[in-house]
Parts: structure tokens; C-alpha cells; sequence
């Protein structure tokens, strides 16, 4: 294989409110099997990619438990693998990763130590499907040294939290912002790049030589004009989870059935850890409506327009309404939940009343759970 | 040093013809069962569950799927560096190379299996049983009374007793005779076919009976045992277990995991079943379906109305179509606006819109009317049932069928049709 890849999965991000406070955003559930950073790990894989580093830091158990057997997603090898890097102490340094070019940095022996001539760099937090061969023969070809996925988004996005590009018509990066203020385009960074391995270590090393800890800032837009960066456009599905308003329409866009059939009936297939749960139960008086209903459920009441994550009890007579609710969640009977995400292994009582009622609200309920 | 305590062997070679067109292209143990386990995921999940981390499968009748299914036993945490699982199917020997004749004359090929682990015990298991057991209480059960072999035993209703092979104990249920298949049964403890020989015994006793054609437990071995004074005793087990060895029995015993609180339930956290799952994304219901009673399997699109049933993974429910009281395997196709009742349909069908199946007066089965009743109508894997088709009860569909094979888009109850054989 040509290339190594490294998932940035440290970051925690406040717009995503309380759903991180117990777990990295690259943990985060999504379309009632998979997490976040199940998505990339599976392009990894099938773009065969055999040798990952995913670099974590903020609430990391939630994602070592998540990745603590590499095989769900075939890197279970003796050559290459699947590296999970949290910040250590050494007798160099430390420091947290203080940014994503420092946690590079701070794992400079795992580029060191490869021989692939490229590196695929992804961030953990998108849902979609790309094979990486595609971008890497596209920056062999346009002979860059860096190349930038990114995508035009609909003119009604608010595109304001990502890097913003402006490409000339060779495709070459002529501008680069992060997060303006005011954005000058819609064209934004999906956080994927390629870039060769030795230019990165260069870079790296002088990065951190000079205490720049950013890849976005320190690396990609100081060097936008020393170096050539291209961008690569991505026409197909792709979904930033990293607010509460992208994380549930990112679930939600699930219950399209071209969503669907693009994601899970289409070669390849996205991966996650088995959990072995029986099959979904419906009883007497379930009622379901356009929903998403996963593995282990029980189900006795109504539930329209939502998602529902694993291992969830849903009681009779309860409804629930443009909602996603998130693994092992106990619904007490008689309970109304509309526009709310539903934290997991929450237990809410009966009769309880939920509604979001401008935009989605976050219910946090950890009651205790009579279980047999 | 490879050192295993107890090692377990699990049968699995059988057709079980008595499901029909449901075993014409794989075994048994690898039938699908309760959406989306197959058969042998309960013997090979008890194994784990109970400790026991080796265990070699034998199989010989149609391997294939049982093979892909098995693979390095990931599913049932089988996959390890000394022991785990290993598939064992006949093989050419420098002299006398043969099938399996029985099930001991199975074990009795593999004694080179057997000994490369150094058992203390080896636990002898069938791959048609629906059951959870810790076998280590009864490995401890076992050693206790210091027994050579114990075996598995549950009591039954006196009058079904002359089915089974009965076991007559003493108060300390040490087995003092025992009877197959008793026309008047002087006990009621049924044979589970579950045995731990001490393997010195097994060893023993398998060299001493090589020659008896179609060397068997139940017929051969374990009258050995006793003849020769071996104590032998009896486990007795009083959870579920159910033998699905016919296709009533199949169809029940799926039908009995739909109840409230079923007796045998999937949702207990604390002995997990496992199976190979192929498909992960979460199932969808679309605004028109209804789904009562039921239970249902990873990456269906459910489109129709769903009642007392047992759907597998990667089902598609077309809308408007009625499944009532059926069995709906792996990756099936059904079409609009069909209907179907007391159905059991293999894996990879397809069925075309406005097919009816179970419609009509009963009427035993023509062919096999010992395995094809109960109202039941089967459709064997592959099979294409084309548009507008009418299937009666008790009666069977199985291959790639056109409308010409149907006399005006009808097959009457207890009609047999199968285009599909060993051919390709």
C-alpha cells in the first residue's frame, strides 16, 4: 500500500452541548449502529489502508472501548494495524496535544517508522463513504503537495464553523480560511488531506520547532503559497456531525431511503464493533412509523419520524416524535418525546413529557432502572 | 505444553431430512433460527459461555454455509492462538478411509484431534438443540460423583417418553438401565444427547468398537460403557431445550421467542447468544407498515403489515403485503401487496408481488406428508416464486419456478413443487 493513515479523533467541540460530556465526538452514536468514527475507519479499510493511527485525547476511554479489538473493521494484521495514540508522558515532553499538527507531532515515530510514501490525514467526526485511492492518484497527478478535500455546500448552509477555500480553475488553492466570520465562499475543507510523508515529518518537525500546534493555521494556510495545495471536490454524501443541529439532520438524513441504499446496500460496506444484541422485538400495541430501529429493542408504544438506538425499551402507550434516541435508553410507559435527542443509558420515567419545542432539546435522565 | 481441561465435540454432519427442503443445501446446525442466529450458535455460545474455549466441529453433509458461518470462530470470541474452534470434516486416510458411519464412529476418527489438547474430559454435543447450559455445572456435576460419563437428562411427560432414549436412575442417579424409544417407559428422564466421558474411557471405548458399523452413542457406546461396570450418571436439566428436528417443531419453537416473556429469552444479558452478523445497519419501517407481535432482524426495509412472526436480516416487506404466523429468513425478497400465512421461507427467496401462500383447505402433502404439515407451506432457499402465485398449505416450493409451473397461477395444498437439486 502506498499510504498510511492517521483519524484525528481528540477534539471536543461545545456545540455538541452535553452528548460530549462523557464521550469524544468521534464516539458519537450514528443511524442507530455505527459511530462516528466508524466511517472513516471503514474508507481506511477499504481503500486498504492497512496501517491507521487514530490520535485521541478528550474523553478517549469512550473511543478505546469502542476500538478495543481492531478486527471489526479487518485491522487485525501483523503488518500494519490499527495504532490508538492518547498524549503520553516521555522524556521529551508532557504536554496534551495541544492541537492537531502537535499531536501529530507528538507521534512523529509512527510516520518515522513507515515506509508508505503518503499519509491520509482525516478527522473522526464525518459520516461518509470516499475511497482514498481516488484523492491520492488525483494528487499524483496534479503533482501537489498537498491535497484538500473539500465540498461545495447548498447555498442555505451555514458554513461559517468550517476552512473556508477558493480554488482557481487548475484547482489549486488560492485561499484559505478558517472559520471567517464572514465566509467568502462554499466551498469548505472536509478535513481529508494527502500529503507525502517525508514533507509532512518536514513540516511537523519545523512546526513544532517554531510551538505551532495547528494543522489548519500552522501547516495549510501558512503554507498556501510556498507549496502547492489542491483540493479535491467530493460530490457525494458527506456530513459534519459536530453540532447538535448537524448531528441529529445527519442521523435523521438515515431515514431517506437513498441515504440508505447509498450507505448500507452499496459496495463497500461501512463497519462497526458486533455487539451481539438479539433481533428487534415489537409486542402488542407497537406502532412504528418511517423510523430507524436497531438491534435489541424492545418496542411497545408509537414511534414516528425518529431514530432509535440499540438496546432500547420503549414502554406502552409512550410516543415518540422526530426524536433519536441513543443506546440502552429505558422508556417508562406512558411517556411523550418530540424533538429531543435522548442520551444514553438514560432511564426515563413514566409518564414523562419531553418536547424541544424551539429546536432539539438534550434529555440527560439517569433514574434508577428497575431490571430484572 | 498444550494442557485443556475439558474440550468439547460437536456433532454437526447431519441432514436432518425431516426439515425438508429447508436442509437440501445445508446442514442442520446451519439453518437460520430466531431471525438471525443459525442453529448452532446455541451449542457454540453455551460452549464459550461455560468456559470450554475448544471445540471441534464435525461436519460432513453440505459444509458449506456451516463453514463460512464457523470461519475462525470471531463471533463466538472462538478465534485462539491454542484451542479455539476448528471444523473437522472426513478425510482420506492411508487405509480405510470412509465417511462418518455414526456419531461415535465421528469421534472415533478424530482421536488424533482429541489427544493433540491432553483433555481431562470430553463433552460430546449435537448441533440441532436450542438450549442454554452451563456445562461446567455439569462438569462439576460429573466430577463430583466421579463418574466416567454423564449424561444429559430432562424429564419429559411420561407419554412422550417413548420417543427419547430413557435413562433409569438410582436415588443418587447413578444410571442403572437404560431403554431406547420404551413402548412402556419405566422413568421419564430423556436423553438430551449430551454426554462428558472421562477421555480415558472415551478412548478406550472407541479403540474396543472400531469395527461395529455405524458406531453410535446412544446404540453402541455408552451400552459399552455400562456393560462394562463404568459408573455412568445422570445430569438432570430442567431449562429450555427444544429439538427442532422437524419442521413443526422449527416452526414452533421460532414461534415460542415472540411471546411477551418468552420462556427461552434472547434478552438476557448474562449468557449471550452469538452469531456471525453480516449485516449491522439498523432496520426501517416506513410510514405505512405494522408491525405487531414480532421479532425482527438487522437492515429490513419493512414496508408491508407484519403479525405473529420471525423475520431475519436484510428482509424486504414490499407495502401492502399481509406476513402473518411465518418464518421469513435471511435476505428475502417479498414483493407488494402479497399475502402470507403459517409461511417458512428459506434464505435469498424472491417472491413477486400478489403472491399468496398457506391459502385454502388443507390437505396433507402428497409427497411427504410426514414433513410437510400443520398447515405449514415451505419455500426453500433460492427460490423464485413469479407474480400473482397462489400456494395452498402444507404444500412445498423450491427452485426457480415461472409461471408455467403453476396450472393457472395455482398450487393446490399438499402439492409438492421442487425444480431445484443437487444440480447446479
Amino acid at each position: 500500500m502506498r499510504a498510511i493513515g492517521i483519524i484525528l479523533a481528540g477534539g471536543n467541540n461545545h456545540r455538541i452541548k452535553q452528548l460530549t460530556q462523557k464521550r469524544a465526538v468521534c464516539a458519537m452514536p450514528i443511524a442507530g449502529s455505527y459511530r462516528s468514527i466508524d466511517f472513516a475507519l471503514s474508507n481506511m479499510s477499504n481503500s486498504h489502508i492497512n496501517k491507521v493511527a487514530v490520535l485521541t485525547q478528550y474523553n478517549a476511554g469512550s473511543l478505546n472501548e469502542h476500538l478495543s479489538s481492531s478486527k471489526w473493521w479487518d485491522f487485525g494484521r501483523k503488518q500494519g494495524g490499527l495504532f490508538v495514540q492518547t498524549p503520553a508522558v516521555t522524556a521529551e515532553s508532557n504536554a496534551w496535544y495541544r492541537g492537531t499538527a502537535d499531536a501529530i507531532a507528538q507521534n512523529l515515530s509512527f510516520l518515522k517508522n513507515s515506509h508508505e510514501p503518503y499519509v491520509v490525514i482525516v478527522s473522526g467526526d464525518c459520516v461518509y463513504k470516499m475511497d482514498y485511492n481516488k484523492v491520492l492518484e488525483y494528487h499524483i497527478e496534479k503533482k501537489a503537495d498537498i491535497t484538500i478535500v473539500c465540498k461545495d455546500m447548498e447555498p442555505n448552509v451555514n458554513v461559517e464553523r468550517f476552512g473556508i477555500l477558493k480554488m482557481n480553475e487548475d484547482s489549486r488553492i488560492e485561499e484559505f480560511e478558517e472559520k471567517p466570520v464572514v465566509a467568502k465562499s462554499n466551498t469548505i475543507s472536509c478535513g481529508i488531506y494527502v500529503v507525502r510523508r517525508r514533507l509532512l515529518i518536514e513540516m511537523i518537525e519545523r512546526c513544532s520547532e517554531e510551538d505551532r500546534y495547528d494543522f489548519v493555521k500552522d501547516i495549510l494556510i501558512r503554507y498556501k503559497n510556498q507549496k502547492r495545495i489542491y483540493g479535491y471536490k467530493l460530490k457525494e454524501y458527506w456530513s459534519n456531525i459536530a453540532t447538535v443541529d448537524d448531528y441529529f439532520r445527519t442521523n435523521m438524513d438515515f431515514l431517506k431511503p437513498e441515504i440508505r441504499n447509498y450507505f448500507f446496500k452499496q459496495y463497500p460496506d461501512v463497519y462497526s464493533k458486533v455487539d451481539d444484541l438479539p433481533p428487534a422485538k415489537y409486542n402488542v400495541g407497537a406502532k412504528i412509523k418511517n423510523s430507524l430501529i436497531s438491534s435489541g429493542c424492545i418496542v411497545n408504544g408509537t414511534v414516528e419520524d425518529s431514530v432509535i438506538f440499540k438496546e432500547t425499551y420503549i414502554g406502552s402507550n409512550c410516543y415518540i416524535k422526530n426524536s433519536i434516541i441513543l443506546n440502552d435508553v429505558y422508556i417508562g410507559d406512558n411517556t411523550h418525546i418530540e424533538n429531543c435527542i435522548v442520551e444514553s443509558r438514560g432511564t426515563i420515567r413514566a409518564n414523562s413529557y419531553h418536547k424541544g419545542e424551539d429546536g432539539i432539546e438534550i434529555v440527560v435522565e439517569h433514574n434508577d432502572r428497575y431490571s430484572l | 505444553m498444550v494442557k485443556k481441561e475439558m474440550i468439547a465435540m460437536l456433532l454437526a454432519g447431519g441432514q436432518g431430512s425431516r426439515l425438508g427442503v429447508l436442509t437440501s443445501k445445508v446442514a442442520k446446525p446451519a439453518v437460520s433460527f430466531g431471525s438471525k442466529y443459525r442453529i448452532i450458535d446455541f451449542p457454540l455460545s453455551n460452549c464459550i459461555n461455560s468456559g470450554v474455549d475448544t471445540v471441534g466441529v464435525l461436519t460432513q453433509y453440505q459444509p458449506l454455509r456451516l463453514n463460512t458461518h464457523i470461519g475462525i470462530g470471531i463471533p463466538w470470541d472462538l478465534d485462539r492462538n491454542i484451542g479455539g474452534v476448528t471444523v473437522l470434516p472426513p478425510y482420506e486416510k492411508s487405509t480405510n478411509s470412509e465417511w462418518y458411519t455414526g456419531t461415535a464412529n465421528a469421534i472415533y476418527q478424530n482421536i488424533a484431534y482429541m489427544e493433540t489438547y491432553d483433555p481431562e474430559y470430553v463433552l460430546i454435543l449435537s448441533g440441532d438443540h436450542i438450549y442454554k447450559m452451563d456445562y461446567e455445572v455439569m462438569l462439576d456435576f460429573h466430577k463430583q460423583n466421579g463418574a466416567e460419563v454423564t449424561i444429559a437428562v430432562m424429564p419429559v411427560p411420561m407419554e412422550e417418553a417413548k420417543r427419547f432414549g430413557i435413562m433409569i436412575t438410582d436415588e443418587n442417579r447413578r444410571i442403572t438401565d437404560f431403554e431406547e424409544k420404551p413402548a412402556n417407559p419405566r422413568s421419564n428422564l430423556a436423553s438430551m444427547g449430551i454426554y462428558i466421558f472421562n477421555w480415558k474411557t472415551l478412548k478406550e471405548a472407541l479403540l474396543a468398537n472400531s469395527e461395529q458399523p455405524g458406531l453410535d452413542f446412544g446404540k453402541h457406546l455408552i451400552p459399552y460403557c455400562h456393560q462394562k461396570g463404568a459408573p455412568l450418571y445422570a445430569y438432570e436439566f430442567n431449562g429450555y431445550w427444544k429439538d427442532v428436528g422437524t419442521l413443526h417443531s422449527f416452526w414452533e419453537a421460532n414461534m415460542e421467542l415472540i411471546d411477551i416473556v418468552p420462556e427461552f429469552n434472547l434478552y438476557e444479558e448474562y449468557w449471550k447468544i452469538y452469531t456471525k452478523s453480516e449485516i449491522l445497519p439498523p432496520q426501517y419501517l416506513s410510514p405505512d407498515s405494522v408491525v405487531e407481535k414480532s421479532i425482527i432482524g438487522e437492515g429490513c426495509e419493512i414496508s408491508g403489515q407484519v403479525y405473529n412472526s420471525v423475520i431475519g436480516c436484510g428482509v424486504t416487506i414490499g407495502a401492502g403485503t399481509v406476513v402473518r404466523d411465518s418464518i421469513i429468513m435471511n435476505q428475502t425478497q417479498i414483493g407488494e401487496n402479497c399475502e402470507l400465512y403459517k409461511a417458512v421461507v428459506a434464505e435469498n427467496v424472491e417472491i413477486e408481488d400478489n403472491v399468496k401462500l398457506g391459502i385454502g383447505e388443507a390437505v396433507p402433502n402428497e409427497t411427504d406428508p410426514g414433513i410437510y404439515d400443520h398447515d405449514l407451506v415451505t419455500v426453500g432457499e433460492r427460490s423464485v416464486i413469479p407474480k400473482g402465485i397462489t400456494v395452498g398449505k402444507n404444500s412445498v416450493v423450491f427452485g426457480i419456478t415461472t409461471p408455467d409451473d403453476y396450472t393457472d397461477g395455482n398450487l393446490p395444498s399438499g402439492k409438492t413443487l421442487i425444480k431445484a437439486g443437487d444440480k447446479l
